[in-house]
């Protein structure tokens, strides 16, 4: 039987989710000897021709070359699974698909008419079938090779998709929030990172993007009991997932222009 | 244990605790108790008595849990902390079996390797509330056909001492459940700790041969009859100061008869479906099963999980899940524990610890939503009574 391919793929994104795919030094010679590696520029320059069995793709659709080759991508793809919040949810970069992009261009760059991009910055699968979306930003190592293995044999990845809570009681961890009235995302945040911040006494960031059912009102609760500005709580859902409907939602129930009171 | 007369409490001081560890380890113990860590009492294996959480208290609201100092030194001067010996007895975590495919001159066969011997925990400071949680799950996870094989393991090799409370949290409410502060049974040892007049020190019963064997071991004195009845009276003026109420009169029966109150979408509007409020609840046992593969393909593994009934895939059938909004879950929750449970198990399945009113980060309240259903079906009835 022929070693099913492997292809990884970079759009507009910092390269940390692929990255992690060579951080998993253990396994690496164990995927190597189950998988055909075809593509991975960050490993090789070499390139073996498609079609593939599974692709990776990192980063989110920019530009507009690149929404055209997302779909040559899909084509070329058998299994196409993204990997980190660009991907899932357009990344930090969507954060223009709340400004004026143009004017963003103007200040940045000396020479903005070199600069060809789109108005916003969309997850992968706004273009194209997407089989599997693993979140993270960046992804978990574990979480990546479950998904590998899974494919491989043809069984469900064991990717959860409730709240960050349920790992971080499981993990032991003294909830911040009511411990210490610390903010924390966790009830909304989807879990996969093994409750890694409130482990360390932090409250979660949202790497991991919304969980399933995400309550935006109750969460937005939560942050204001926390003494949370109204414009934090609004930053709080702005970062790498910030176009997920569902933080999209979270960053509009909490009013941005109100100043705390005290 | 029946049969034989109640041997006559004893006293062990302060001083006495580092032999119960000592007696505890040389059984083959591994000792669990409460514990300081990032701000709360956790439940942790300890290595002497030293770490226990001597002179801390905490203070509990919804959705809030803070640590104070005492003006005393007392060891168990605290209410239910984020975990229950559910985390030991009935881990969030557990392999079940591995299995892998050798392939020899015999062709290949599948080599299963079962579970690990269970390892063997002394439970110390086991609050009444929670001697009935373990109570509970023995029911659950072992009254039945089939019983839990992790479960069964660790607890027949678990020896329970209670400590009982002289001090209620806010947030309990274990005498509405039909407990109370007290201990009287499924415990080795029972100790109730008195700190008065500087002298800190623990009165002592003896639950089974085993309680009795360890109690051999650790230096103690005959209990006087005032120092017992100080401490009862203690005990007793506790179960009068419980900072909730559950109202639990024909609890079940308002729980069906809710099936479709507008409460439900009042309660999904706070709850976040985290599922904490079942991870913290000492008798919520509900796990999920992970069947793991390695790269190769030659090596799986079976691992059961913790699971929840806010999960989306907890009620995933063929074609999707059951339970999909907020109002289902919370409902299906409260339901099961304060109603169906008494169908299925014959006991409520709460013992009014409190742990899912501190730890729910919304604040959400049990008690405070069973009133809610209650008085909401008594003005419904009051309506329709109306000419
Ligand atoms: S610390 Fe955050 S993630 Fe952990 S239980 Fe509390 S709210 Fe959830
Ligand atoms: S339902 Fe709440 S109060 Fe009752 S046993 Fe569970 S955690 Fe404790
Ligand atoms: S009741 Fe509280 S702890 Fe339970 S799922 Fe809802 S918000 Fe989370």
């Amino acid at each position: 039987m022929d070693m099913p391919t492997l292809a990884v793929w970079k759009f507009a994104s910092c390269d940390g989710c692929q990255l992690t795919l060579l951080d998993c030094e253990d396994e690496l010679l164990a995927i190597a000897g189950r998988v055909k590696i075809a593509r991975f520029t960050e490993a090789s320059s070499e390139i073996l021709p498609g079609p593939y069995d599974v692709s990776l793709v990192e980063g989110s659709i920019t530009t507009a070359d690149d929404a055209e080759r997302i779909r040559r991508v899909r084509e070329m793809s058998r299994t196409l699974v993204t990997i980190g919040a660009c991907a899932s949810a357009g990344g930090v970069q969507a954060l223009r698909n709340f400004a004026d992009v143009e004017e963003f261009t103007s200040v940045v760059y000396a020479r903005p008419d070199y600069i060809s991009t789109l108005a916003t910055s969309t997850p992968i699968a706004a273009h194209v079938d997407v089989d599997f979306e693993l979140h993270g930003c960046p992804i978990d190592r574990r979480q990546l090779l479950e998904v590998i293995t899974a494919l491989l044999v043809g069984r469900k990845p064991n990717i959860p998709a409730h709240s960050v809570c349920f790992e971080c009681k499981q993990r032991g961890n003294v909830c911040v929030v009511a411990a210490h009235g610390t903010p924390c995302l966790g009830p909304v945040t989807h879990a996969g990172c093994g409750a890694l911040c409130p482990a360390h006494h932090r409250g979660c960031y949202g790497c991991f993007g919304p969980m399933e059912t995400p309550n935006a009102a109750a969460q937005v609760g939560l942050l204001r009991a926390t003494g949370m500005a109204e414009a934090d709580i609004v930053r709080a859902f702005r970062t790498f997932n910030a176009g997920a409907p569902a933080f999209i939602e979270l960053s509009q129930v909490a009013r941005p222009h109100e100043r705390r009171s005290e | 244990m029946t049969g034989t007369a109640t041997p006559a409490p004893r006293l062990i001081d302060i001083d006495g605790l580092p032999a119960l560890f000592e007696a505890l380890r040389g059984r083959g113990y591994t000792v669990v108790g409460p514990t300081v860590r990032d701000g709360a009492i956790v439940v942790a294996e300890l290595a002497s008595a030293a770490e226990l959480p001597f002179g801390w208290g905490v203070e509990t609201e919804a959705g809030r849990y803070r640590l104070r100092e005492r003006s005393d030194t007392a060891a168990f001067g605290h209410s239910a902390g984020p975990q229950s010996w559910k985390t030991v007895l009935h881990p969030a975590r557990a392999k079940l079996w591995s299995a892998d495919r050798v392939t020899g001159s015999a062709g290949t066969s599948i080599v299963e390797t079962g579970a690990a011997e269970p390892p063997r925990y002394a439970l110390l400071g086991v609050r009444p509330c929670d001697v009935r949680a373990i109570g509970i799950l023995d029911q659950v996870l072992t009254g039945g056909r089939h019983a839990d094989p992790v479960y069964r393991g660790r607890r027949d090799g678990a020896f329970v001492i209670a400590v009982e409370c002289t001090e209620p949290g806010a947030t309990c409410f274990c005498t509405s459940m039909g407990g109370g502060p007290g201990a009287d049974s499924g415990f080795d040892l029972a100790l109730t700790e008195l700190t008065d007049g500087g002298d800190h020190r623990f009165v002592v019963r003896t639950g089974t041969a085993a309680g009795a064997g360890v109690l051999a071991d650790v230096p103690s004195r005959a209990a006087d009859e005032a120092t017992v009845r100080h401490a009862a009276t203690a005990v007793a003026e506790a179960a009068g100061h419980m900072g909730r109420t559950m109202p639990t009169q024909g609890l079940p029966r308002l729980l069906a008869d809710s099936r479709e109150s507008p409460h439900w979408d009042d309660v999904a509007s706070r709850c976040l479906t985290c599922g904490n409020c079942t991870m913290v609840c000492p008798t919520c046992f509900c796990t999920t099963t992970e069947d793991v593969t390695d790269l190769t393909g030659d090596h799986a593994e079976r691992w059961r999980v913790w699971d929840s009934c806010f999960a989306l895939d907890f009620s995933y059938l063929h074609g999707g899940s059951v339970r999909t909004s907020g109002q289902s879950r919370y409902r299906q929750w409260i339901t099961h524990k304060l109603g169906t449970w008494h169908d299925q198990f014959g006991s409520s399945g709460c013992v009014g610890c409190g742990r899912c009113i501190a730890w729910c980060p919304a604040g959400i309240d049990i008690t405070q939503e069973v009133s809610t259903l209650a008085s909401m079906l008594e003005q419904a009835a009051a309506d329709e009574d109306k000419p």
